[in-house]
């Protein structure tokens, strides 16, 4: 099954893709090596919110992504 | 006080309603049934944001589904908890929208004027800046995605 991995607005326009899925379990440096430089260095920045699994984790390096999870990469919003 | 004694009865979740459409919707048959549902309230605030007319051929508003409808509710929670309310509303449109389209409705009733409207002040505030939406506006050069406003983030922070 692995992790779904989703690239929300802008950032889907850098990755080129909406979603990739990669092997679980998916820690931060595994995510950062799975994507291309360019939103690799976004997710580094303090701007993208990364949540697992329906939550927005507090510290995103702390990432532990299980089988079947789904992490969704947030970059900060336009407003409602 | 007998709505008092209803939020107690029937809890926090049967005083508010939050929904997210990916379809248009009508601002005045939903402020119709709100007022009706509140209708011993004393007062009823409400905005209404539409797309704006101007260089934007259209507005595509993107969101994630896990965060987004729990996001608006626990924000309604709020608007419930901090001030004195029958009740709340809030609509949120996504998908493809037309210069003119309502995005977004947001309701509150309440004894007197002054909760209702800082309530709707407060609910606005934190939907600009905390809801997880993403807009992109289609110019004629193509799609452009819609940068966070700093006034966004004073705005919210009126409220700290």
């Amino acid at each position: 099954m692995g992790v779904r991995v989703l690239f929300l607005g802008p950032l889907a326009d850098l990755a080129g893709t909406d979603e990739v899925r990669l092997a679980a379990p998916l820690n931060w440096e595994g995510l950062l090596c799975a994507v291309n430089p360019a939103v690799a260095e976004h997710l580094r920045g303090d701007r993208v919110k990364v949540a697992c699994a329906g939550k927005v984790i507090a510290d995103k390096t702390q990432l532990a992504a299980l089988d079947g999870d789904e992490v969704a990469l947030l970059p900060p919003v336009s407003g409602g | 006080m007998k709505w008092l004694f209803f939020r107690r009865l029937a809890g926090v979740s049967a005083m508010r309603e939050v929904r997210v459409l990916g379809h248009a919707f009508s601002p005045t048959t939903m402020l119709e049934d709100f007022s009706r549902l509140y209708g011993a309230a004393g007062g009823i605030a409400s905005f209404l944001g539409q797309v704006r007319a101007g260089t934007a051929q259209a507005l595509e508003l993107l969101h994630y589904e896990p965060l987004t409808l729990p996001g608006m509710e626990a924000l309604a929670d709020q608007a419930l908890e901090r001030f004195s309310l029958h009740g709340v509303l809030a609509i949120h449109r996504t998908g493809h929208l037309s210069p003119g389209e309502p995005i977004v409705l947001v309701a509150a009733a309440a004894p007197h004027r002054r909760e209702a409207l800082q309530a709707v002040d407060f609910l606005m505030d934190h939907l600009k800046s905390a809801a997880w939406f993403w807009k992109r506006e289609l110019r004629a050069d193509g799609w452009h995605w819609i940068e966070p406003r700093k006034q966004d983030i004073s705005d919210i922070a009126r409220w700290a």
